[in-house]
């Protein structure tokens, strides 16, 4: 290796993920990376999410500062290559300095295509590409504005779905008689488009866009044939075109791009090009994936001048990343052999293609399961017999069935064989250090499912991480309460004081607030100030920093003198609005703290805990009362086990259903904690969840009488208070701690009667005081208020300098600051 | 300086907001002292005086960012929020404006 070093030019994902391939193979490699760019390199595919948020780049950043310096990297940001003299592998960078090196890597990107069209410079036109575009879409594209977004592929549409969810009123126009056509078959393409429309967006489709209408600004456009659009923005996206200009000056060959062989070599022996800017055997490519492929060969050319590892070439695959929109394309879209299962309804369409017998292509649209087994097979060109069933099949693999090469995290390009290795040969334990080692799921999230599979089987099911129960103290829930039990620690500070680092990072409080609160049996010395905010409350704050009010409503039923007293309150204290929740409960939202007090006063109901990691609703059906299949008397049992239940805390929340026949009207197999009566019985379902993660509810016992499902189901709950990790929800914990052990406990006599003894005691504590009586005795005079109207004097009025105060601070209402201590 | 409340007005380890001279900051009663931020946290302008106090930060109840409660730096991602000092006189609680953060320039 020479001691000249290694340049990168350029610090997007190309740039980035060449310089960590070096670095893999020989820590000891010195690397300059040059980026024109302010920012450190950031992760440019999940560019729309800031388009979404208002975020500034940082979020996105691949990694940290201390990173480069971590590995000697020398980073150049904000700093333009000028000129390349490839003989020497000499670069002069901006301002006229020279630096040679032992080789350089070209990672220039690419940049948007503007088409030759009038008015394209106007203010008001934007391409899509970079931070900087974000944020002035996000200026341009306020509440109501009307955006027209040129392109309908990929990324146009991920434009347009951007800035429809802020709310503009949003006009795709594309060119051709389809969306995406370069990556779907007409038939996806067609429903695409009523999924796109669905988001609010509007298509229009073989418009060709003559002119940007405006003078000043930009106010429209006008399509071949003289049809008119009005816009207020116009996002172009109709491509991109390689950054190869510094290349050409420099001699070397290029076409479309900057031509490369199989080692990534450049016409000049010292010069590589890799990423958007390269041309590989005729193709540029302009997606993630084939970036990673072409920076591991590199970084062998780059270290190893012996190695013969090539490049052949990558597979194409995208996958659009519009919510409510599942789209996977893979390789060909259209070949000599096709099978198709499709369901216009759906929407529904997920094609394979075929050549030559062997995996070519696919496309998923509504349901993308098998993307990885599917990618897989098409990058070997597997033999496909009959390919409806390899489709089927694809769909219900598991990370067992796949093969080492298969990619997980597109994100960061991780396949299953390194994460298996993470757990292996770097001794991971768990998917959070598996995680942390490999950078899977740590982009967009959405392989975090599949990351856990596979380290579950990578582990052989072994037990998860040592979680912490937060970082700054580094050490579990189990640690902790062992000491808060022996050591008898009361409350949040004592905690604090004796366990830990003494520091505190504030996002563990609430944690450590139910742990005591919890090994205590909730008579524990209560400290406010550990708990967040809606349990300082009682209710539960929303983004404008108005609160809702959810009363408790045993079992869904209400009666006519409720309802009036919370319409009452509902119109006296201007609630913003007044819903029926998905809980089976009535929700006042948009009130202000100081009134909560009195609307509690008024409803004269309990709390409902809607706010809280505790014990929430119980929703039934009408069961045997009502309904002519019912068979047990569901509104009955739900109101007893919300009424036994009510007041407690738990480690994140608990959702209960009870149904009154296997028709499950009540959803009770997507909850918590279920019931199901069923001939003869009742069956006790633990675990189900139908949120961000869906799961059908365990069967853990069928009993006779609704008595023996309340006790069993209490015992449960309890050894769940004392056994999962803070949030940790009940489709996490009975997973992680394995059905069978939970039921050898909850039916050993001895443990379970233990278990119910402890529940009674926290029970009896928790039950005695409902948090909304503090209406009447709050636990400090300001609790529900601000400090508007607080203090001797009306606030704003100025004081004059303190009586002892030696210079004499001049009072300054609002101003200029004194410059500091002159 | 402009007297904003009594010491006994926030409960310790607790922040209050208040309105002075027409700007909204929030007040923190901390172990290790009081201190005074902006109200709004530059994410979506959560109310930071509804956020949990731990010893030398605040951290917002709407997505956990996190300030210095001294200087009103951001621990997490993205800006910072406007520090004002803070002084206890006797038993009450007064403020220095510092004038406003420049909005980033919209040219
Ligand atoms: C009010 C309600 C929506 C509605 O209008 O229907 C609601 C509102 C919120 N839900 Fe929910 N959820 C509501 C029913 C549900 C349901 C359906 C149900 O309870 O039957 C689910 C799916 C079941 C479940 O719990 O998983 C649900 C799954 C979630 C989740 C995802 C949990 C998960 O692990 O997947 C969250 C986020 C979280 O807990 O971290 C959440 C969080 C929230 C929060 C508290 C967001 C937050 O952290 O501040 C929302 C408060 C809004 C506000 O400003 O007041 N809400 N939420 C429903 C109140 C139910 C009730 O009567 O108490
Ligand atoms: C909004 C958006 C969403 C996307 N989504 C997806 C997706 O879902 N899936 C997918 O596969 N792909 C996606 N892509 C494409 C993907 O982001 C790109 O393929 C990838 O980022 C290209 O990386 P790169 O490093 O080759 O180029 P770039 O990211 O363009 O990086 C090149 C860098 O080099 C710098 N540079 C250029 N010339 C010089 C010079 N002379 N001196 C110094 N610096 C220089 C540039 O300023 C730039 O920072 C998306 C792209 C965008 C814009
Ligand atoms: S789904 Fe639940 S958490 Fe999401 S916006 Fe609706 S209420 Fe809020
Ligand atoms: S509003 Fe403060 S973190 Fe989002």
């Amino acid at each position: 290796m020479s001691s000249e070093g290694i340049a990168i030019v350029g610090g997007g994902i190309a740039g980035q993920s060449l310089c960590e391939a070096v670095i893999g193979r020989d820590p000891d490699a010195r690397v300059t990376l040059v980026c024109a760019e302010e920012h450190l390199p950031y992760d440019r595919v999940r560019l729309s999410e800031i388009l979404v948020s208002g975020e500034g780049p940082e979020g996105l950043q691949l990694r940290p500062e201390e990173w480069y310096a971590d590995n000697r990297v020398e980073i150049l940001s904000g700093r333009w290559v000028e000129a390349l003299d490839a003989q020497r592998a000499e670069l002069t960078l901006d301002g006229g300095e020279r630096r040679s090196f032992a080789s350089v890597a070209l990672c220039t990107g690419s940049r948007p295509l503007m088409p030759p069209i009038p008015g394209l410079d106007l203010p008001g036109v934007v391409p899509f590409r970079g931070p900087e575009d974000c944020e002035m879409i996000r200026r341009a594209a306020g509440e109501g504005a009307r955006v027209a977004v040129i392109g309908g592929g990929l990324l146009g549409l991920e434009a347009a779905y951007g800035v429809a969810s802020r709310g503009c009123a949003v006009t795709v126009v594309h060119l051709m008689d389809r969306l995406m056509e370069r990556q779907l078959d007409a038939g996806a393409a067609a429903m695409l488009q009523p999924a796109i429309e669905a988001l609010g967006v509007e298509v229009l489709l073989e418009r060709q866009t003559e002119c940007v209408l405006g003078d000043e600004r930009a106010t429209g456009l006008r399509f071949a044939g003289g049809e008119e659009l009005e816009a207020d923005l116009i996002v172009v996206s109709i491509g991109i075109t390689p950054e190869k200009a510094l290349a050409q000056s420099a001699g070397l060959e290029v076409k479309r791009g900057i031509v490369v062989d199989d080692r990534l070599k450049t016409s000049a022996d010292r010069v590589l090009a890799v990423g958007e800017c390269a041309e590989h055997r005729g193709t540029v490519y302009g997606l993630v994936a084939p970036i990673y492929d072409q920076a591991r060969v590199a970084a062998v050319t780059l270290t190893d001048a012996e190695s013969d590892e090539t490049y052949n070439g990558s597979l194409q695959w995208a996958k659009l990343k519009v919510m409510g929109v599942d789209l996977v394309s893979i390789g060909s879209a259209e070949g000599p052999q096709e099978a198709v299962t499709a369901n216009a309804e759906g929407p529904l369409y997920r094609k394979l293609v075929l050549a030559d017998g062997r995996a070519a292509g696919a496309v998923l649209l509504g349901d993308v399961r098998g993307t990885e087994a599917l990618l897989d097979a098409i990058r070997c060109d597997d033999e496909v017999a009959d390919p409806l069933e390899r489709l089927a099949a694809a769909a219900a693999a598991t990370a067992a069935d796949l093969p080492d090469g298969a990619q997980i995290c597109d994100c960061n390009g991780v396949c299953k064989g390194d994460l298996v290795a993470a757990v292996r040969e770097q001794g991971a334990g768990s998917a959070r250090e598996v995680m942390a080692l490999t950078r899977a799921g740590t982009g967009c999230g959405s392989c975090k499912p599949m990351v856990k599979e596979v380290v579950a089987e990578a582990t052989g099911g072994a037990a998860e991480e040592p979680a912490f129960l937060c970082p700054c103290k580094r050490q579990t829930r189990e640690e902790l309460a062992r000491r808060i039990g022996e050591e008898g620690h009361t409350a949040v500070s004592d905690v604090t004081a004796a366990c830990g680092t003494g520091r505190e990072c504030g996002l563990c409080k609430p944690a450590l607030a139910y742990l005591v609160s919890e090994v205590n049996d909730n008579r524990h010395r209560e400290e406010r100030s550990a708990r967040y905010i809606n349990d300082r409350v009682h209710a539960n704050i929303q983004n404008d920093g108005t609160f809702s009010v959810v009363p408790r409503m045993y079992g869904g039923v209400t009666t006519p003198d409720q309802l009036r007293r919370i319409a009452d309150a509902a119109e006296r204290y201007e609630a913003r609005m007044v819903k029926v929740t998905g809980g089976q409960r009535i929700d006042l939202l948009g009130v202000a703290k100081e009134d909560l007090p009195a609307i509690w006063r008024d409803i004269g109901m309990p709390s409902g805990h809607a706010y809280a990691k505790a014990i929430r609703t119980v929703k039934t059906c009408v069961g045997t009362d009502f309904c002519r299949f019912g068979i047990g008397d569901s509104i009955d049992l739900g109101v007893r086990m919300e009424r036994e239940w009510e007041g407690l805390h738990t480690p994140a929340k608990v959702k209960s259903g009870v149904s009154g026949c296997p028709r499950n009207c009540a959803e009770a197999t997507v909850k918590d904690i279920g019931a199901v009566a069923v001939e003869g019985g009742w069956q006790l379902r633990i675990a189900g969840a139908a949120g961000g993660t869906v799961r059908e509810a365990d069967v853990l016992a069928t009993l006779e009488t609704a008595d023996e499902l309340l006790r069993l189901a209490t015992v449960f709950l309890q050894y769940y208070r004392e056994h999962a990790d803070h949030k940790e929800r009940m489709y996490d914990f009975v997973p992680r701690i394995g059905l069978e052990e939970i039921r050898a406990v909850v039916t050993d006599e001895r443990r379970s009667a233990e278990l119910l003894e402890r529940f009674r005691i926290a029970k009896a504590a928790a039950a005695a005081k409902d948090p909304w009586l503090e209406r009447d005795e709050p636990y400090h005079p300001r609790q529900f208020e601000d400090l508007d109207g607080a203090g001797g004097r009306a606030m704003g009025e100025l004081v004059g300098p303190p009586e002892d105060a030696d210079e004499g601070a001049v009072p300054a209402l609002v101003g200029p600051p004194e410059d500091g201590e002159r | 300086m402009i007297e904003v409340c009594a010491v006994d007005d926030v409960p310790l380890g607790e922040g209050r907001a208040a309105t002075v001279a027409q700007r909204r900051i929030a007040i923190f009663h901390a172990d290790s002292g009081w201190y005074a931020l902006e109200d709004g946290c530059p994410h979506l302008g959560g109310p930071l005086s509804d956020g949990i106090l731990a010893d030398h930060c605040v951290v917002c109840p709407l997505h956990d960012r996190r300030f210095d409660l001294a200087s009103g730096e951001a621990l997490t991602d993205g800006e910072g929020v406007t520090a004002h000092r803070v002084e206890v006189r006797g038993d009450r609680v007064c403020v220095e404006l510092a004038p406003a953060r420049a909005l980033a320039s919209a040219a």
